[in-house]
């Protein structure tokens, strides 16, 4: 009966109830659609790095330390006997790392040159263009360094660099090929040869900077190596997703502020303006908490019709969003993130849907609670003249 | 007749190689020429970039090869920049921030001051009679003066280039010319010496270029305005408190 009179009511209230319900209905779109894209962007990001760069997890020798390229010169060790029968069996790909310079078109650019087995197939890495060339080192580039560098396939550059000695050498290298990733850690400023040159060029036979291995191992401990497992190597995004998701929550702190001051609004206006009614009320029976119950039950069921009037409009919008995705105007990896293409897929899961409807729910509840407050301490002789009790 | 001709041609080889002196003699003198206790200079460093050249003028503390220091005295924007090397570490002054940095790793490799010189040259030890075996290969005439061709093959592992070709002046030895080369015989850089002047015993250069052969442009230049040699440097000079004075 309860539910019957509050739907009553506030579907009787007219376009006031429809407004708040309109920006409520805006709350749980927004909150969705854009948690949807840092989702989206979560899920993309972490597929592509894992596929491009991560596999299972990876080995590092213990000087590499990826945030200081003073390192590089020294990460560099033979690789475990365990991991070569990994290697052996394609389970593991050994990776070399080098400092380097390039001069594309007589220009000077410092870079890391990195050794991998052309034949491997862990990672969608396309080494099997560096593969079987007699004379020349073919090299693999991706597009974003290559545009950067203005340079194209089947283009040679100048590259020098310096063995475990320290001694110049240079060779033209020819740019094999030139692949698209949305992943940076493979692509910024790296060219990738095959590692057996690599290793002779710098006098480091059977030597590797990391191991990328197919599965976890977390039993498995080399002397001076240091496994790191996804969690790890994911890490930088998830914190950088966690940020950005903060950072976005202040929107939807506001839109819940808004959507909530009209709610509140609503409830302080009507218990004002119903004193009579609920005095009515009393005198036929009805106890206080069950007024305070309608009331209440008035204000969720804004936040329950926004849900339907959000689905009216949001679902279409959320589908289409989710087939096309939503297109960047400039080349996104400019950015500098990872996982960002020329358009960002959402993803929305019952858990997102669920939560987002829960916490609207929770704060309408409270909200609409609030002003009921009052009706606790009411007279019913107080109410039927319309004056509320002090 | 054949073995009387196989014979001529080794008389010929064994006279003509017979004219060459020993390499290793050469450029023990060419270090005697070059190399002194200590040396204070002022010189400028003129860079030929692809937007026009820019001027820089140095002063220099020196002593033997493993302590320098050198100052910017200008242009304004770099007056002030300080470098100390002493023995395989090098450390930069910059007025502008008021810090000190060492550079190591990949930063050695890096332009000095956008020049055609790498700090990792700046490093190199100088003396070449350390580091290389000299054979004298041929004689040519450069700037109209008679050299000696020399090629020097890195006779320690951690030489920074494995050969180079060195046109030593007969009369002077002084190295007027010299090509730096790869593991891979790959050129990388020049030196060119256009003027040299001299000073008490030693011939020295005066106006030399310097070209990193794989990049674009003229090279960069320089210049010695005057130089001192065996004069007396406070100790104090060679320190990492002198950066900041």
């Amino acid at each position: 009966m309860i539910f019957k009179l509050a739907m009553k009511n506030i579907l009787g209230a007219g376009f006031r109830t429809w407004l708040n319900i309109f920006i409520l209905s805006l709350s749980y779109f927004a909150i969705i659609a854009l948690q949807g894209f840092y989702v989206g962007w979560q899920d993309d990001a972490s597929r592509e790095m894992k596929n491009w760069d991560f596999a299972g997890g990876q080995y590092w020798q213990e000087n590499y330390d990826p945030y200081d390229p003073f390192t590089l010169e020294d990460s560099h060790a033979a690789i475990p006997k365990d991991l070569q029968k990994l290697i052996a069996e394609g389970e593991a790909i050994p990776i070399l790392f080098s400092p380097a310079t390039i001069y594309p078109d007589g220009r000077m650019r410092n870079i890391v040159l990195k050794g991998i087995d052309p034949n491997q197939n862990l990672i969608e890495l396309p080494t099997k263009y560096l593969a079987d060339h007699d004379e020349e080192i073919y090299c693999i580039i991706g597009s974003g360094f290559a545009y950067n560098l203005n340079i194209k396939e089947g283009d040679y550059i100048v590259l020098r660099w310096r063995d475990k000695n320290g001694t110049y050498d240079a060779r033209d290298i020819k740019v094999a090929h030139i692949f698209s990733t949305t992943v940076l850690t493979v692509e910024s400023n790296q060219i990738w040869i095959p590692l057996l040159i690599l290793q002779e060029m710098l006098g480091h036979p059977n030597e590797a900077t990391i191991i990328t291995i197919k599965d976890e191992m977390y039993s498995k401990e080399f002397s001076g190596w240091q496994y790191r497992d996804l969690d790890f190597l994911l890490l930088d995004l998830t914190n950088l997703i966690q940020v950005k998701t903060v950072g976005s929550s202040v929107m939807y702190a506001i839109l819940l502020f808004l959507a909530m001051i009209a709610i509140f609004d609503t409830q302080i206006l009507a218990i004002f303006r119903r004193r009579k009614e609920m005095g009515t009320m009393m005198a036929m029976g009805m106890t206080r908490p069950k007024i305070i119950q309608l009331f209440t039950l008035e204000g969720v069921l804004h936040a329950v019709l926004a849900i339907f009037m959000g689905a009216i409009y949001g679902i279409p919008l959320l589908r289409h969003f989710e087939k096309v995705g939503m297109k960047f105007g400039a080349d996104a990896k400019d950015w500098g993130l990872s996982g960002l293409d020329d358009a960002l897929y959402p993803v929305y899961g019952w858990k997102l849907v669920v939560g987002t409807i829960i916490l609207v729910l929770i704060t309408t509840t409270i909200v609409s609670f609030l002003p009921t407050r009052k009706i606790a301490k009411l007279k019913p002789t107080d109410a039927l003249r319309g004056k509320m009790t002090k | 007749m054949r073995k009387i001709f196989i014979i001529i041609s080794l008389l010929i080889a064994i006279t003509l190689f017979a004219e060459f002196p020993d390499g290793n003699e050469l450029i023990r003198k060419v270090d005697d020429n070059m190399y002194s206790k200590n040396a204070v200079s002022t010189s400028r460093m003129i860079v030929h970039g692809r937007r026009g050249s820019r001027t820089m003028e140095i002063k220099s503390w020196a002593e033997g090869e493993n302590r320098s220091f050198s100052e910017y005295l200008s242009p304004p924007r770099d007056a002030g920049t300080k470098m100390l090397k002493l023995e395989d570490k090098l450390w930069i002054y910059n007025p502008s921030s008021d810090r000190t940095i060492q550079i190591s790793g990949h930063m050695l490799r890096q332009s000095m001051m956008g020049s055609d010189l790498s700090y990792e040259d700046m490093m190199e030890e100088n003396e070449l009679i350390k580091i290389y075996n000299a054979e004298v290969t041929e004689e040519e005439i450069i700037n109209e003066r008679d050299c000696w061709i020399v090629l020097l093959t890195a006779k320690v592992e951690d030489a920074a280039y494995q050969t180079k070709k060195v046109w030593i002046d007969k009369e002077r030895y002084l190295p007027l010319r010299e090509e730096r080369f790869g593991k891979s015989g790959k050129l990388l850089k020049t030196t060119e010496i256009k003027e040299v002047f001299r000073i008490g015993k030693r011939w020295y250069p005066k106006n030399m270029v310097f070209k990193d052969v794989l990049k674009k442009g003229k090279g960069t230049e320089f210049i010695i305005d005057s130089i001192e040699f065996d004069v007396e440097i406070p100790e104090s000079r060679f320190s990492k408190a002198a950066l900041r004075k």
